[in-house]
């Protein structure tokens, strides 16, 4: 039997290797966390993070490695074997019954019995208990759908106090938070670990690091790039470690100099799916041969915009103008008769119909312009004539016009709305996330499509998570956090250090 | 320990299409061997009698395309429903809507001439139910109500609305049955065959296949059906007004069930009573799927089933086995067919640890 000192990690982690398909998702970490620390995991989405924190909860079971927690050798292949050894996991999206109370939310799969029938009474002495040791408090008998997010975190918390977790993983906690319940969970945390809990924090937000955390660990391409103390360093550091300075593949790209407005949002405002605001009241102009990125780490407002610029969502304020005609808020039909070519970030969910052929995909837009039609009846030579061009052009990788679209790999998916929506000879393109999960072939097949499409005169909007893109392609570069634009930098004068800043919330 | 593990296959070539109807019809006929066993009847002798019961003679051929007609229609629009993944379980309440608006103009239209006429009527029927349809359809576009609750509940609604019509304003003078009047002569569909109930419903119920086969395969509408279907998400995305869609889709698919109402009225019954339909709408959901969703798959279970439901008849007349084998024989095709449907995406395999 090992004895736990203060100074031997309470969970060590070696050469933990996870492949997803062609994706190293982690590479060769060493991970290590100590009694009564806050350990910050840092990195930017697709860093490998969550995936390294999914291991150690038993979610995923690594390709190569080991863990060792409290000393022992520890083989986990569910969460369940995971909790038995005292680790918990919060993820960001709770896993809470809204139409049940706090407290049988909280004992759900360990309930207390007493001649077989439930003992609610022990339980809620057990949870009180807690409660009065952490001060979090919450009535128990209140319904979860009652709650605010930040108590509903809390909820989540005591579930894993309850299980007697003694490491604790919380993943983006702050991402669903308001200000001031940072602020309660932080205090939180922090009476955790004086309790002799240690805790993982999982995070891109550079502010929070520095505010809560010990030592911190920064994640790049599923890599540990640096290790440090708190004190130690700094916030431009830090963004530096996590956006990297790697050399980027240069296509050539000519230089046009912007023609005159293409695009013109004034004031938009935009609400996400919860009824919160995630567009504040943004201003952006667009121009004729140039591509605008938009980088920022996803959930900051950017699907939002996307989706608004789509007609598929309606702004609670503000205008959008294409041309100088103003777009019909909420209305798909407004966007593409305006000339709007739309890559949406979801390929599968908004851009196809994967269990249509291929042809039927390309001319979703176009089946209805008098080319395509005549009298309601369908003009299938054109049709084929088309989709067959399209096919070819685009070199999408199909055994035919009439496969369904589901065959397809997904660099094809892609080619397939590429060449639907380009087809029209958009003047102005709204592209979001349009390479994320492609291969490199597929990618550079798709930045030179752009490119080629800024050349013609298009105006091009390039939402990515992916600095390296943004660097790419964008010849103007603003940030987006938490629904609102940080900075405006022509890419000459643009350093990765300061966009890292900005994705990062901290302004000049 | 061994376990299964169900994985997703790669397509399976278009021959396979025809293939599995026909070999799921033949394990329901060796699946129904044991229910059939039970009953104490000879299996031979069963199925013998069951076919020719259905097929044997040329009275009995024709009673099946009698039958097959209702069955058509309910079927036709359900899958047209289906196939835009508007649930409509309601074709039952849709058809007696169209039988009650025919009976309504029928009894009250005498002297019109019958080339007049019968196309009023059937137009009547086709709306009737279609609004019957349109109800649960616009509910679902603007208020998000279930489309399978509302459309199943409507049935009942419908029941009882007619109920409350064949005991008031529409029973027969006199009568003191829940039955109405005869309909005018001139409302009465011809008899295209001697000797036989073969109605103008029958040739009527296979052009029916033909047009939603057309409207499926050439027809703007019929693409953006289809595309609502698999991915309203994405039919909206690519500027598909996808609530119009679902509407017209819900008239079309309640119209078709409405028009099986105006049959059963105009060729069977002349009188509209309680029991027009023995269940030829919800008949109709399970002719849609086991024809999976397409009218010629349509036409065909449709077929079969009649072809059950006349024969079993004669077998239980001829073997003493229970009528009610007919529908056990039903269910069964039923959940053969969605097993060999599920065959064709997906495989199981067998996983040793």
């Amino acid at each position: 039997m090992v004895t736990v000192t203060a100074n031997q990690p309470v969970v060590e982690m070696q050469s933990i290797t996870k492949q997803f398909l062609d994706v190293v998702a982690n590479r060769n970490i060493n991970f290590n966390l100590f009694p009564k620390e806050i350990c910050a995991l840092l990195g930017e989405n697709g860093a490998g993070k969550t995936t390294l924190m999914n291991i150690l909860f038993g979610y995923y079971t690594c390709d190569k490695g080991e863990i060792f927690i409290k000393g022992k050798k520890a083989e986990l292949s569910s969460p369940r074997d995971a909790i038995c050894r005292g680790v918990g996991m919060i993820h960001q999206h709770f896993t809470l019954v809204p139409s049940q109370s706090v407290l049988e939310n909280i004992i759900i799969g360990t309930e207390m019995r007493k001649s077989g029938f439930l003992d609610l009474k022990a339980a809620k002495d057990k949870l009180l208990h807690l409660q009065e040791r952490f001060g979090l408090h919450i009535d128990p008998e209140a319904r979860i759908w009652t709650l605010a997010i930040g108590e509903q975190q809390r909820v989540e918390i005591l579930k894993a106090l309850y299980r007697d977790v003694e490491i604790l993983i919380m993943d983006e906690p702050t991402a669903v938070l308001a200000p001031s319940e940072i602020s309660d969970l932080f205090r939180t945390l922090k009476s955790l670990v004086q309790e002799g809990k240690s805790i993982v924090f999982i995070t891109h937000k550079l502010k929070e690091v520095i505010a809560i955390a010990d030592r911190i660990v920064v994640l790049r391409r599923g890599e540990v790039v640096a290790e440090r103390r708190t004190g130690d360093t700094n916030l431009r550091e830090l963004a530096n470690l996590m956006v990297g300075r790697d050399v980027l593949e240069r296509i050539s790209r000519k230089k046009i100099p912007p023609g005159e407005p293409v695009l013109e949002i004034h004031n938009l405002a935009v609400s996400n799916d919860k009824g919160l605001e995630a567009v504040k009241d943004i201003k952006l102009v667009v121009r004729k041969n140039e591509i605008l990125g938009i980088a920022g780490v996803s959930g900051n407002g950017q699907r939002e915009l996307a989706e608004t610029l789509f007609g598929i969502r309606e702004p609670q304020k503000g205008t959008i103008k294409i041309n100088g005609i103003t777009l019909h808020s909420g209305s798909p039909v407004s966007a593409i008769k305006l000339g709007m070519a739309r890559i949406p970030e979801d390929r599968i969910e908004t851009g196809l119909m994967m269990d249509l052929s291929v042809e039927e995909n390309l001319i979703l837009e176009t089946h209805v312009s008098p080319d395509f039609h005549k009298r309601g009846l369908l003009n299938f030579n054109k049709i084929h004539q088309f989709s067959n061009e399209l096919i070819e052009g685009y070199g999408i990788m199909t055994s035919g016009r009439d496969a369904v679209t589901r065959s397809l790999s997904g660099g094809n998916l892609q080619k397939v709305i590429l060449a639907r929506e380009l087809s029209g000879k958009p003047t102005l393109i709204v592209a979001s996330q349009p390479t994320r999960g492609l291969d490199v072939g597929a990618m550079e097949y798709i930045h030179q499509r752009i490119l080629q499409e800024k050349e013609r005169g298009a105006a091009i909007i390039l939402i990515s998570e992916d600095l390296d893109e943004i660097f790419i392609l964008s010849d103007r570069i603003v940030v987006m956090y938490e629904g609102q634009i940080m900075g405006d930098v022509q890419l000459e004068e643009a350093s990765r250090e300061q966009i890292g800043l900005w994705i990062s919330g901290v302004k000049k | 320990m061994i376990g299964f593990k169900i994985v997703k296959r790669k397509p399976l070539p278009g021959w396979a299409r025809l293939v599995i109807p026909v070999a799921a019809i033949i394990v329901t006929l060796v699946l129904s061997a044991i229910p059939i066993l039970i009953a104490g009847g000879n299996l031979w002798k069963s199925y013998y009698f069951l076919f020719y019961g259905a097929l044997g003679t040329r009275y009995n051929l024709l009673e099946t395309f009698v039958k097959a007609s209702p069955l058509i229609f309910t079927g036709l629009g359900v899958a047209f429903a289906f196939r835009a993944k508007f649930w409509n379980i309601g074709a039952e309440g849709q058809l007696l809507a169209g039988a009650l608006t025919a009976t309504w103009v029928g009894i009250n239209a005498a002297g019109a001439p019958k080339i007049l006429l019968l196309p009023v009527f059937i137009a009547c029927g086709f709306i009737a139910g279609g609004i019957w349809a349109a109800i649960p359809a616009t509910l679902k576009t603007k208020l998000k109500v279930d489309d399978v609750v509302s459309t199943l509940l409507l049935n009942y609604v419908m029941i009882h609305i007619m109920g409350a019509l064949l005991f008031g304003p529409l029973q027969q003078p006199g009568s003191s049955w829940p039955r109405s009047s005869e309909i005018v002569e001139a409302a009465k569909y011809p008899m295209l065959l001697v000797r036989s109930r073969f109605h103008l419903g029958i040739p009527l119920a296979f052009f029916a296949v033909a047009i939603i086969w057309f409207i499926n395969d050439k027809v703007v509408f019929g693409y953006q059906s289809r595309a609502v279907g698999v991915n309203i998400k994405a039919a909206h995305f690519g500027g598909i007004n996808t609530t119009s869609v679902i509407l017209r889709t819900a008239i079309i698919s309640g119209g078709l069930a409405g028009v099986a109402g105006v049959g059963e009225l105009c060729a069977i019954q002349y009188r509209l009573i309680m029991d027009i339909s023995p269940g030829y709408g919800y008949s109709g959901i399970v002719i849609a799927m086991l024809g999976n969703l397409h009218p010629l798959g349509v036409l065909f279970s449709s077929f079969f089933f009649s072809v059950i439901i006349v024969g079993a008849q004669t077998m239980s007349r001829m073997t003493g086995v229970p009528y009610y084998i007919a529908e056990v024989i039903q269910g069964m095709a039923l959940m053969v067919m969605l097993v060999f449907l599920l065959l064709t995406e997906y495989k199981i395999m067998v996983i040793r640890k």
